[in-house]
């Protein structure tokens, strides 16, 4: 009885507010517009998402979603992982935690803030020029490009990598990595073959949100990105807004769902999570 | 175990992940005293003069209002929901409890244009026009899982016997819940209220699609670097967002040791393991 006192309301806004709004997202998704009143008609049909599949641009943006999402999530493990290593297997008690924080501040940081910065970095009277002019290798044009964006994202979601690979590799026994040294394996052998392996559910996990959260951004595309590098959330943006097409945004919207369940399966697949 | 050179290698990567992690973040403090209103590097002098500038702008006046009350309105339920989930998890056992720690979390491990889209279509299906509740409903639906795992871990951690010593002198469930748990609770559930807040405060892509005509910080805050229009404003409003963002987040880790302040790590762990 109590538990049902404590737990109706909780529940109440996940079901009837959350996935309830799931749900009519999903349903809109099967909607369409009126071309001529731009009204939604709530006739079911697949229009949208063949346009989604046949239209060779809309494929395109997808693409680069999903490709951006690989690459940034490739790019934050390798980044994190001897940082990762390093707080938690060389790093002292006292540095451990100062690291600690270090990681979490740029996580807490304003998001638009960080994208703002990166801006202003990549102008071309900005810092990176500077700096690049300083030491003589001249200028380079950053600004608007997709490096730009990958560059960006990189660092925007490195923390959400480093803390779940820290996690991981902290776990790790001592006794192992002694096992090894001890059966002859020298310093990279063991790096490879026991570090690694047990290092890998803390960058799965990481991955998650690395991939995720570029899936669905589309401030960073929208700001440091050029012309042509539109993600799937610039289009739902845009559909929203000036194009008002709802159901066309929405079903655009399912399709970072069915990527991010297809990527949690492709992990359970891999054996990844057994070890968590 | 490493050798003198794999030690200095990793310092050095862990040196230039920092400088990667916290340089754009200083530039950005130091842009707010740009003299200029271009915004290029190096600076050309150093002032104060924006900072009243912005103050007594009305439209960066309204948005900090907005932002605060969405915020603080947003942070007030997730209190409620995310401890009374947390409790019922914690205390019960009931049918369905291990699928409640997975949809609370769905809202942060789900892209975020997805969520913002769902609310979206949800308030357009209903008829309910945008407004400061459509962005308060967008921030507690993801404020609720902050202050859910701050809560739950507190409450795995604490010890039984101090409840049942309690119920044993003679003080009843009200007062057992005022003088013991509660107490015990406390610093959990200021360190959960301070995260939801800054996340609140912070959130960009849901907002788009919950605010209608009204702007959040964040969101005037992009609408005028997409516009380009009043630089030197954004650099001192960013300035603030970056402190009102990192100081709640240092006071938090400080309150619970740091385990709940990982937000996206402790969501990933729990995302992957449900998803077993």
């Amino acid at each position: 009885m109590r538990a049902a006192l404590l737990l109706t309301p909780p529940l109440a806004w996940f079901v009837f507010i959350y996935l309830a709004s799931l749900g009519i997202l999903l349903i809109t998704a099967f909607w369409r517009i009126n071309s001529f009143t731009t009204n939604i008609e709530r006739v079911w049909n697949l229009g949208n998402f063949r346009t989604l599949f046949e239209n060779a641009t809309y494929r395109a943006i997808t693409l680069r979603t999903i490709r951006m999402a690989a690459l940034v999530t490739l790019t934050d493990a390798l980044l994190a992982l001897p940082f990762a290593y390093y707080m938690a297997r060389v790093a002292s008690r006292r540095a451990q935690t100062a690291l600690f924080v270090a990681v979490l501040v740029p996580l807490w940081a304003s998001y638009i803030a960080r994208v703002y910065a990166w801006l202003l970095i990549f102008t071309n009277d900005g810092v990176l020029n500077w700096s690049l002019d300083k030491i003589g290798l001249g200028p380079v044009t950053l600004a608007y490009t997709n490096t730009a964006m990958w560059i960006v994202f990189s660092y925007l979601w490195l923390p959400f990598m480093i803390l779940p690979v820290y996690t991981a590799l902290e776990r790790i026994p001592d006794s192992y990595l002694e096992a090894s040294a001890d059966l002859g394996a020298r310093g990279w052998r063991t790096v490879a073959r026991v570090i690694l392996p047990l290092a890998l559910p803390g960058v799965v996990a990481g991955s998650i949100f690395t991939f995720s959260l570029t899936l669905g951004d589309f401030i960073t595309p929208f700001l440091v990105g050029g012309a042509g590098s539109s993600f799937i959330g610039n289009v739902v943006y845009g559909n929203v807004g000036v194009a008002g097409n709802i159901p066309f945004a929405a079903a655009f919207a399912i399709v970072p769902v069915v990527i991010m369940g297809l990527y949690l399966l492709g992990a359970k697949r891999l054996g990844a999570f057994e070890a968590m | 175990m490493e050798t003198a050179l794999t030690r200095l290698a990793l310092r050095i990567w862990v040196a230039l992940v920092l400088a990667f992690l916290f340089i754009p973040i200083l530039i950005i403090m130091l842009y707010a005293f740009n003299t200029s209103t271009i915004q290029s590097w190096p600076l050309p002098g150093f002032t104060f003069k924006w900072f009243p500038e912005t103050w007594n702008d009305p439209e960066v006046r309204e948005a900090l209002l907005l932002s605060i009350k969405a915020g603080l309105i947003a942070t007030a339920i997730a209190l409620v929901l995310g401890s009374a989930a947390s409790f019922a998890v914690h205390r019960f056992r009931f049918f369905g409890r291990e699928v409640i720690s997975f949809v609370v979390v769905l809202p942060l491990a789900l892209p975020g244009i997805i969520t913002g889209m769902a609310l979206n279509s949800f308030f357009r299906f209903n008829g309910i026009n945008l407004s400061l509740w459509t962005i308060v409903i967008g921030h507690a639906t993801f404020c609720i899982v902050i202050v859910y795992n701050n809560v739950i871990a507190r409450l795995r951690r604490t010890s039984p016997s101090l409840i049942e010593a309690s119920m044993d002198l003679g003080a009843h469930g009200w007062t057992t819940f005022r003088t013991v748990t509660f107490p015990l609770l406390s610093t959990a559930l200021v360190a959960g209220a301070l995260l939801a807040f800054a996340l609140s405060f912070d959130e960009v892509i849901v907002t788009t699609f919950t605010s209608g005509a009204q702007n959040t910080l964040p969101l005037w805050i992009f609408g005028a670097i997409r516009l380009g229009q009043r630089l030197p404003e954004v650099n001192v409003v960013v300035f603030f967002v970056v402190l009102f963002t990192v100081v709640p987040v240092t006071i938090a880790a400080r309150l619970t040791g740091g385990g709940g302040v990982t937000r996206a790590s402790a969501a990933a762990g729990r995302a992957a393991k449900e998803g077993e």
